[in-house]
Parts: structure tokens; C-alpha cells; sequence
């Protein structure tokens, strides 16, 4: 007995000390802090209304901000450049049963990505539905019954708990796919499947994913993906073959990449959902890295005060100095304005 | 071996005489109108169940849209919400929704208009069809909504994620109660024929008040069975034309349900529509499968004898491609009225 509790206390010890190894190793060191400030009030929400998880964010090129939120039934709200609210777009819309993500396309189309529904929408930049890519799960199959077992084989055409989408220079579509898909799939402009990365299956391989959850297109056509529970970030080129992974990053919640000649990349170490005990002390954090992976600096820590974040599960980045996010925990958007880059500190790794 | 050859060749003649003739199908040119409906800011179609224009030209949409809600009860859970139909102009402009929180709109599945401008409704979930007044009033109600609905255990998974289909927990067959019912059309006597459907697998015939007169079909590949009934229509003599969707096929009946004839050169009938005047066409949809637009998807245009005048679209999302259609009007001849669930839109199609 002696012995079996000692080995126990052995094994939990080590257990223990590779557990905080590892979360040492999951971020970069020494790399600059970029201060920052939050906007105070950024959003004015009307009157009776709340805002709910502000799981997707983002702006058009007028600088109108796009909340994909979950409140009482998955909306979609559009406020100007200063914060002013100016409609619901979506109301009552068949693809909207619980939110994910919004992202605005360089022609200022509006996309939403629900995992309620499994549907990726574009809409007009006036809100007009245009196309829908996914099929929600018809009513009339009945509910449907709680997972159980390995996933189903992923089709072409149907998405299983999506996450997010992006584009490239020429309008391909790239969707992260998603909860109980393990997939990037790539279709072409008018919602044409073209390939895929990954699959039904979880894996940590070049090119495996296991939750990939958010995904942005760089301006060389190159697939960045947020691959969450193998907390790491992967790039695939743009037939979504393997390029390069970022393991230093941490978590890897959600990425966004600037527009412009010089392009940035953010990647957010979000803190988990439920903030654990102790995970305050390694999460919490948003990386400005370049397109090679020069890591520039890194703002934010895990507060549920105003300034700090509850989960960031997106961020919207057309101007790298101003960055919007969206916080899970908070029910909150947040306008971060960045300060000048500090001197730079050779020894940033 | 020397017999089996000739067997061999003599079949391997016979593929090749019917994909040529599947090729031989003159492509019909088309135009899809920009924009044929234009909604309120705060409406957005779903997946379209139906569409069907009345004697003005007037435009319905029963499509699946807004959310559909299970609520748990005492012991059950019930079913609210999910579909709506809307009215429009002949030129495409909004006029307003009819049947607003209706117990029966839950599945949209089709909406078709008879002779004196009645909206008749069919909702594949709650199992009704409803015959509406042209101001959108009930009249008369075939088949009867479950009470609640069954929330299924968890199964094992693994096995293929295509749909489930099959029946729907309480709902009937025998007479006037339906198990996912997808179309219904008249003869000219007034006599009400319901495609029943995919739940149930025949073809029921009421008089116009409604009386259950008789049924035929059940699951089966032979003359006067079914994998599934799609889709119906009935030409100016009577005849039934059934949408065999299961086996590929449109089955022809007499109006008292004898088999006549089958095609089965047409794919997948999904949609049916048999234009009106002494000279009728029939038109049958080849949809694609929701989850699949690589596939399938052209609408072909033939004589009543089943011979084919031509076919044209193919699946995909653009304008002129189609996204798994559920629902054609055909009240013009060349200007058609196209309903998609996979788009969540109407075409206006205009036939060259």
C-alpha cells in the first residue's frame, strides 16, 4: 500500500512538472509588450437590447462594425464607424441558430459561419442574402440526438459544427470545419468544392487538424488556421498542402491578417473557457507576428475588467493599430487601440 | 464462354444506345429574371419548400424559415415554428405573409394553387394539407399534426451522415392521415390527390370535400409501387402523374389510381408540373441531392406520353444552376417559376 501511494504521488508529481513544462513551451519568451488602450463605450447598444457571447466581429472598409452574437436567438447587428447602432440584419433568418463567426470580404460582402445551422452565408453589404454554402439539418428528421461515437465521413457539401471562413486574392472560399469535422475545405467563388485539408478525423500531422477553429487568407493566397486542441497555428499553401506551424503561439483560438501592402498576422492565446485554475497565468495574451512568423510583439492578459479579455474569439484587424475584439465570457466587443511600437528589443524571439 | 460473349457485347450495345440517348436531349435555352422577388429588409427566404403562382400572377413562397423550436412539455416535447408563406405582386414585390404562427407551418413543403385561386399548402412535418382561401383563410384541413414529437436516443454514428429519412413518430397511414406528404393536385372534377410521400408511400384520393375516397402504393420497385412519392400532377383527362423519386420513374394512373405507363428516362423526379391549355407538357426536376451540387440537377421538358422535348439548368448556386429544386409552377408554359432548398431562393425562368 505504501508503495502503491508512493508511486501515485511519484507519477502525480511528474504528471505535474510536464504539465507546467509544457505550458512554458507553448509560448514564445521575452517577446515586447505593445501597450494599449480600450475605447471606452465602444458600442452603444439600443435601448433593451443586450448583447450576448460576441463570439464573431468585424468591420467593412467604412469602418461599420458586424456583431455575430449569441443572445436570446444568434443576431447579427451593424453599427457605424463611431459605435452607433444602424440595424439587425439576418432577423429570423433560417441560418442563424448559434453564432460563430462574421468576416467581411474585400468587396464588403457580410459572411456568417453557424455551427447551430452548419451554413456559411453571404450576404450583400447591404444584408441581402446572397449565397448559403452547408444545408441546416431539416426539422423534419427530428431532433437531433446528442453525439455519440466517431464522426461520420465528411462530405463535400456539409459542414459539421464550422468555424470560420476566409478568402483569397481571387475569391476562393476556405472554411475551417470545425467541431466534428477536422477539415479546411477550399471552394471556388460560386461555392464549388475544390479540395480539402484534413478530414472527418482529428490528427496532429502536417495538415491534420484537431478543432481547427479560425482561418484568414494572406494576400499570397496562403491558408492560416487556428488549430485549437493541438494548440498550435498551421499555414498551408493554396491548395491547402502543409507549409509551416507556429507552436509558440500557444492555445491558437482565433488569427486574423491585416490588409495592405505590409500585412500583419494576430494570433490569440485566448483563455479557456471557464478560466481553470491557474490558466490566467499563461493565457490570455494576443501575438503580432508577421507573415514569416517574427514574432513583433504581444498585448493583453486575461481580466474580465475592461482592457483585459474573457476569451477573445475574434478580432478584426483592417487597421493593424485598431483592433476589435470579441469576448465569449464578457459579452463584450472591444475597440484596442495599439500604441507605436515600442523601441525594439533585439533579444525579441 | 462463346454464348456469354455475344450476351456480353449485345448488353455492352445497349448501354451504349441509352447513354446516346441520354445525350440526344436537346438543351433548352434559358434566361433566369434578375431578382424576381423582392422581400421587406427584415424577411429572408430559408430553403424553398414551394412556389406557385395564381390566376393574377400573383407569387407564393412556403419556405422554411425563422426557427424551429422543440419545447419541453410535462411528459413530451412539441414542435413549434420553422416556416412561413408569403404573398407576392406579379412583379415580384411583397404583398405580406399569410398563416402567421399557423400550428401547421413547420416543414415547408409545398404550396400549390387550383383553378379558383385556393392556396393549398402542404407541410411535410405536421402532416397537413391545407386548403386556404385566396386571402389566406382556412378552409379545410387534410391529415392531423403529432401531438409532440420524439426525441430519438443517441445513436452510434459512423455509419454514413446522409439523411435519415423514414417515418415520423405518430403520424398515420392508412386514410386521411399522412406520414411526410409532399405535393397535392386536382382533376378537374375537384377530386384533391395527395402524394404521400416519404413517411408513406402511396397516393391518396379525397373527393372536393375532402371525403377519403381511396389510397394506392406501398414501398416496392413494381408497377404501382414506390420508393417515394415526390411529387404529383394530373393532367386536363385525369391522369395522375406520381414523382417515384426512390426508383427513378414517374408512374402514370388512371384517375382511379390502375397503372398506366412509367418513364424513367428523366433522373430523379423531385418536382412535377403539368402546363395547363389544350396542348399539356410536363416538366420534372432532376434536383441534386441537398448535400451534393456536382451532381444532377437539370429539369427536363416532355410531352405526356413521357417523350422528352428537351432539358436544361444543371446544379450549382448561380443564376441558371439550381440547388436541389422542390418546386416548379408552370401555369405559363415558357415562363417558369423554379423553388430551390439548397439556393433558399425562386428563379424566374424564361424559356427560348
Amino acid at each position: 500500500m505504501k508503495s502503491f501511494l508512493a508511486c501515485v504521488s511519484i507519477i502525480a508529481l511528474l504528471l505535474g512538472g510536464i504539465h507546467a513544462l509544457a505550458q512554458q513551451k507553448a509560448t514564445a519568451q521575452n517577446v515586447p509588450e505593445i501597450s494599449y488602450t480600450s475605447a471606452p463605450n465602444f458600442l452603444k447598444i439600443p435601448a433593451g437590447e443586450t448583447l450576448g457571447e460576441a463570439v464573431g466581429v468585424a468591420t467593412n472598409s467604412k469602418g461599420h462594425v458586424f456583431v455575430y452574437h449569441r443572445s436570446a436567438n444568434t443576431r447579427l447587428w451593424e453599427f457605424d464607424k463611431n459605435g452607433v447602432f444602424v440595424k439587425e440584419i439576418g432577423k429570423g433568418y433560417y441560418g442563424f441558430e448559434f453564432a460563430h463567426s462574421v468576416r467581411v470580404d474585400a468587396q464588403d460582402n457580410i459572411w456568417t459561419v453557424d455551427e447551430g445551422t452548419n451554413t456559411v452565408t453571404k450576404f450583400s453589404p447591404e444584408g441581402r442574402f446572397l449565397m448559403v454554402l452547408g444545408r441546416r439539418p431539416p426539422a423534419v428528421d427530428g431532433a437531433v440526438a446528442t453525439a455519440n461515437g466517431p464522426n461520420p465521413p465528411a462530405q463535400k457539401y456539409i459542414f459539421c459544427r464550422p468555424t470560420d471562413v476566409g478568402w483569397d486574392p481571387q475569391g476562393n472560399i476556405f472554411v475551417s470545419d470545425g467541431y466534428c469535422n477536422n477539415r479546411v475545405v477550399k471552394f471556388d467563388k460560386n461555392g464549388r468544392f475544390l479540395a480539402q485539408a484534413g478530414s472527418e478525423k482529428s490528427g496532429n500531422g502536417p495538415g491534420e487538424f484537431n478543432l481547427p477553429h479560425g482561418l484568414q487568407v494572406d494576400g499570397q493566397g496562403n491558408v492560416w488556421v487556428a488549430d485549437r486542441s493541438n494548440n498550435r497555428y498551421q499555414v498551408l499553401d493554396n491548395n491547402l498542402k502543409p507549409k509551416t506551424m507556429y507552436t509558440n503561439l500557444g492555445v491558437g483560438w482565433t488569427v486574423c491578417v491585416s490588409p495592405g501592402p505590409h500585412q500583419y498576422v494576430f494570433a490569440s492565446n485566448s483563455n479557456p473557457n471557464g478560466n481553470g485554475p491557474g490558466t490566467w497565468d499563461n493565457t490570455g495574451e494576443i501575438y503580432k507576428l508577421e507573415l514569416d512568423g517574427t514574432i513583433l510583439g504581444k498585448f493583453g492578459h486575461a481580466s474580465k475588467e475592461l482592457g483585459g479579455f474573457q476569451v477573445v474569439h475574434m478580432m478584426d484587424c483592417r487597421n493593424p493599430n485598431e483592433i476589435v475584439v470579441g469576448e465569449i465570457e464578457s459579452w463584450r466587443v472591444q475597440k484596442l487601440i495599439l500604441q507605436p511600437a515600442p523601441a525594439k528589443t533585439s533579444n525579441a524571439r | 464462354m462463346k454464348r456469354f460473349l455475344p450476351m456480353l457485347l449485345a448488353t455492352t450495345i445497349l448501354a451504349g444506345l441509352h447513354a446516346t440517348a441520354q445525350n440526344a436531349v436537346p438543351e433548352i435555352a434559358f434566361d433566369s429574371v434578375a431578382n424576381p422577388l423582392t422581400l421587406p429588409g427584415d424577411i429572408y427566404l430559408g430553403e424553398v419548400g414551394g412556389v406557385a403562382a395564381n390566376s393574377k400572377g400573383e407569387i407564393f413562397v412556403y419556405t422554411r424559415t425563422g426557427h424551429p423550436t422543440v419545447s419541453l412539455g410535462g411528459s413530451r416535447a412539441f414542435v413549434h415554428g420553422g416556416s412561413r408563406l408569403f404573398q407576392f405582386d406579379r412583379a415580384g414585390k411583397f404583398i405580406h405573409e399569410i398563416g402567421q404562427e399557423s400550428y401547421g407551418f413547420l416543414f415547408a413543403q409545398q404550396v400549390r394553387i387550383d383553378p379558383q385561386d385556393n392556396i393549398w399548402i402542404v407541410d411535410q412535418m405536421s402532416g397537413y394539407v391545407m386548403k386556404l382561401d385566396p386571402t389566406g383563410h382556412v378552409l379545410m384541413l387534410l391529415g392531423r399534426k403529432p401531438e409532440a414529437v420524439t426525441i430519438p436516443a443517441p445513436a452510434p454514428r459512423g455509419g454514413g451522415g446522409g439523411g435519415r429519412g423514414g417515418a415520423l413518430p405518430g403520424a398515420g397511414n392508412a386514410s386521411d392521415v399522412f406520414n411526410r406528404p409532399t405535393d397535392v393536385a386536382w382533376d378537374a372534377a375537384g377530386n384533391i390527390f395527395v402524394a404521400d410521400g416519404i413517411g408513406n408511400t402511396r397516393v391518396a384520393k379525397f373527393n372536393s370535400k375532402g371525403v377519403f375516397i381511396k389510397s394506392w402504393g406501398s414501398t416496392g420497385t413494381g408497377p404501382g409501387l414506390f420508393g417515394s412519392v415526390l411529387a404529383i400532377a394530373v393532367d386536363a383527362q385525369g391522369n395522375v402523374y406520381a414523382a417515384d423519386g426512390g426508383n427513378k420513374r414517374i408512374q402514370v394512373f388512371d384517375n382511379n389510381g390502375t397503372f398506366k405507363t412509367q418513364y424513367t428516362n428523366v433522373g430523379t423526379p423531385t418536382a412535377l408540373c403539368i402546363t395547363p391549355g389544350p396542348n399539356q407538357f410536363l416538366y420534372s426536376s432532376n434536383s441534386n441531392p441537398p448535400e451534393d451540387i456536382d451532381v444532377a440537377g437539370e429539369i427536363y421538358k416532355m410531352k405526356l406520353d413521357g417523350s422528352l422535348v428537351g432539358k436544361f439548368g444543371r446544379a450549382g448556386k448561380l443564376p441558371k444552376e439550381f440547388g436541389t429544386v422542390n418546386s416548379i409552377d408552370c401555369r405559363s408554359e415558357n415562363n417558369l417559376l423554379v423553388g430551390e432548398v439548397g439556393n433558399m431562393r425562386v428563379q424566374k425562368l424564361t424559356l427560348h
